[in-house]
């Protein structure tokens, strides 16, 4: 074994490491230094055991607390509700234009509404609630049955043309060309004057407006405004749900458009409801 | 003073000596031995001044009106503001104390630079934590010699009782200790009644709890340790500390070579210093050090190794000074005999100067930014998805977020308009139809010390789109008091 050399000026041993003639001292480390290292050893010790530590081939070893970052979450979820469960009543109980006359309410309505939205909604309506083709704009102020909280709500309830809820929103626009009621000609007509009706020109007469009083006035109303008690949009505006172009026009009239929106009354309780209501009708357009 | 009284001679050495090295060494226990003298006497006035700032803060009161608490140093986190007498900052402000931490720093660097680690043996809590637990030591243990008997004899009734005294008495500064620091976090005669009635949140015990662990800990049992081993600052302090900076030096020049029995060995003709060797500076060390070894990483330049020093100097007849602060320049000044200039740490040189400019400067921008702040802010956040909505009568619809912040404690009426984007009009979320064309005021309550969000809808008519976005502004106004402020926001046209 070869002697460690000492350090004239510190008396220290040095480790023998020469660095370019920059020697390092091996000074002695504080006992209490190594206790205190122990003692790390010893926390992790008994934390391998309390917690889940040792990775297996399937999973972890569970430790003696049956600790889990699962079950954490569920108790913090259910923490959450609790709390929310006097609102949550609050809401069931009241009506519409209650909840909304109630600021604290309100706010707790929306808050719930825009999870509830961003959780059930988006798939068709946007993160946004800005539509797509087919699935209308919620932000705006047209609305195909009606925009004010009730309208909403009973839209939401029970959906539009869903099959399996008895009180769902029914209407059917004839396929005008599929079932042979207007010649192509005839369509490409009611198309051109459809179209004119929102382009606040004065709408030309002729066949496209007489075909149109004949077919199509009945629903959408004389001047094309509309009408939320059927569901039938209003065509003289700007905006249009599956496109305002007139290919897209044609198509629509000649198969028709029958687009469906589920019921949520089966699906979310009563309270997640109103709040989606209330939010819905709260992004700029609510009537 | 009579220059023949009998002189102590005191058995220690240094707990850094030469010697065989293990990997590990218990570290040795010290006794600091009491000393009384100037230096001794700046410390007791400083370190009673630290622990009555740290304990008498919290419950200084500062009158804010009925919108705010009424304590003058108050870290409100539940409410997200800092209160600090006539100063409240809000956590996007949070740069001041940025800033006064960055001045601390620069502070630390220019008392460093020019006296040395003054910080370390004066100011530092570790030093005066220190101090008030050996004041209870020595209460009931007795001095150096006594305790060092107590400790190396047998374990007697009389021993456990003193021992149990001492460590409750350091129990108790410990939690007093832990305890005041959270006053500084709530409402401090509140959260004491709370504190007492076992009403208090359970943060406010835990906290006490470490503080209490790590007082009675470091001040108590590792003392010195903390500043060998975990201290980062004596490490810093090498890269701080020149030739020019007051550090505590033992004069060898006058010392050596030092003699026990200096007057015996003059008699004998021999050369003897002004040291008699008497290690008076080694037992008065709270680091355990000999000064004459030199300058040391331990050392904290607490000076009392001079008070100590000097007293034995006026016995012996010997002028005082034998061990001083000086710079090392002064040193090798009066080791080469020059004797002008001594003991003048020069404060006009270019790295003091520097950080006195640096520390000024930042200083005069902070009190600037702070007398010129403006108390009441708009923050306009434009709404992400969508960013533009069509209406049916073709008309565009921008939606904003506007958040007001009224950073006083006082209810105020304000307005809200926006400027820069003719014939749109707004309409506020949630307060009816009714809607504002541009220059309008929008009356709304400000709550006091309170942020008011509002959803904005900004709505243009189809003919009066442009052709691309444009740049406008929101306003608020608190009319009484003419506060005003104005923020940017943009109207989207298109889509995407």
């Amino acid at each position: 074994m070869t002697k460690n050399e000492i350090d004239e000026i510190s008396g220290t041993e040095t480790t023998g490491h020469d660095w370019d003639g920059i020697r390092e001292l091996d000074t002695p480390m504080p006992r209490w230094w190594l206790w205190t290292f122990y003692a790390c050893i010893l926390f992790s010790l008994v934390y391998v055991i309390l917690y889940p530590a040792i990775p297996l081939v399937n999973g972890a070893t569970k430790g003696w607390l049956g600790y889990s970052t699962r079950i954490e979450l569920k108790n913090s979820i259910d923490v959450a509700l609790d709390e929310q469960k006097e609102s949550r009543l609050k809401i069931e109980n009241a009506s519409l234009a209650e909840i909304k006359a109630d600021p604290t309410l309100l706010s707790f309505a929306q808050a719930g509404g825009r999870a509830a939205f961003k959780v059930n909604c988006i798939q068709c309506h946007g993160s946004g609630a800005e539509g797509s083709k087919g699935n209308p704009n919620l932000n705006d102020d047209d609305w195909l049955w009606g925009g004010s909280l009730e309208t909403i709500h009973q839209t939401i309830l029970h959906g539009i043309r869903y099959e399996q809820d008895d009180d769902t929103r029914l209407s059917q626009m004839p396929a005008f060309g599929t079932d042979e009621l207007l010649t192509p000609a005839e369509i490409d007509a009611v198309a051109d004057y459809v179209i004119s009706l929102s382009k606040a020109e004065t709408p030309p007469g002729g066949e496209g407006a007489d075909l149109f009083a004949a077919n199509c006035a009945s629903c959408h109303g004389e001047n094309g405004g509309g009408n939320p008690e059927m569901g039938a949009p209003a065509l003289n505006d700007q905006i249009w749900l599956y496109g305002g172009s007139k290919e897209t026009v044609v198509e629509s009239i000649t198969k028709s458009r029958r687009a469906v929106m589920p019921a949520w009354a089966a699906r979310l309780d009563a309270a997640t409801i109103k709040q989606l209501a209330i939010y819905v009708h709260g992004l700029g357009g609510g009537q | 003073m009579t220059k023949n009284l009998p002189l102590e001679q005191f058995d220690v050495e240094a707990v850094n000596k030469d010697g065989a090295q293990k990997l590990f060494q218990a570290s040795e226990k010290i006794y600091p031995k009491r000393v009384e003298g100037t230096y001794r006497q700046v410390k007791w006035i400083i370190m009673t001044f630290c622990l009555m700032v740290y304990y008498i803060t919290p419950w200084l009161r500062w009158e804010r009106g009925a919108h705010a608490p009424d304590q003058a140093v108050l870290i409100d986190m539940a409410n997200r503001r800092f209160y600090f007498f006539f100063i409240e900052i809000w956590p996007q402000e949070f740069y001041y104390v940025a800033g006064l931490l960055i001045m601390a720093g620069i502070g630390l660097f220019l008392v460093t630079s020019v006296w040395g680690r003054a910080w370390c043996g004066y100011a530092c809590p570790q030093t005066v934590w220190v101090d008030l637990f050996l004041v209870v030591e020595r209460y009931f243990e007795g001095d150096r010699n006594a305790r060092i008997k107590l400790d190396n004899g047998p374990l007697t009734t009389r021993k456990i009782m003193i021992k149990a005294g001492k460590h409750i008495s350091w129990l108790l500064i410990a939690i007093a200790t832990g305890g005041a620091w959270i006053f500084y976090f709530a409402d401090a005669p509140t959260l004491l009644m709370d504190f007492i009635t076992l009403q208090a949140p359970i943060i406010a015990y835990s906290t006490v709890a470490i503080l209490t662990a790590t007082t009675y800990v470091l001040g108590g049992i590792l003392r010195e340790q903390v500043c060998t081993y975990m201290c980062p600052w004596p490490r810093i302090q090498a890269a701080m500390l020149d030739e020019e900076s007051l550090v505590v030096t033992y004069n060898d020049y006058r010392g050596e070579p030092r003699r026990a029995h200096k007057r015996k060995a003059e008699a004998e003709g021999l050369e003897a210093g002004d040291c008699i060797d008497c290690n008076k500076c080694v037992v008065v060390c709270p680091m355990g050090i000999d000064i004459r070894d030199g300058q040391q990483l331990e050392c904290i330049t607490c000076a009392l190794c001079i008070d100590a020093c000097d007293s034995v100097m006026d016995k012996t007849g010997s002028p005082r000074g034998l061990i001083s602060y000086a710079t090392l320049k002064d040193y090798e000044k009066a080791k080469a005999g020059i004797t002008e200039d001594k003991h003048k740490p020069i404060l006009f040189r270019p790295r003091t100067l520097l950080y006195s400019a640096i520390w000024c400067l930042l200083g005069l921008a902070m009190v600037f930014v702070l007398a010129t702040r403006s108390r009441l802010d708009v923050n306009v956040l434009h709404d992400r998805n969508p960013l533009v909505v069509q209406l049916a009568d073709g008309s565009l619809r921008n939606g904003y977020t506007v958040k007001i912040l009224n950073m006083q404690p006082h209810p105020f009426m304000a307005e809200l308009l926006f400027d820069g984007l003719p014939n749109a009009r707004m309409r506020i979320a949630g307060d009816g139809q009714k809607s504002f064309a541009m220059g309008e005021s929008y009356k709304l309550e400000l709550d006091p010390d309170k942020l008011r969000q509002m959803k904005i809808y900004v709505t243009l008519p189809k003919d009066a789109v442009p052709a691309g976005d444009i740049a406008f502004r929101f306003i608020a106004k608190i009319p009484e008091i003419e506060e005003y402020h104005e923020s940017e926001a943009n109207f989207h046209i298109k889509r995407k």
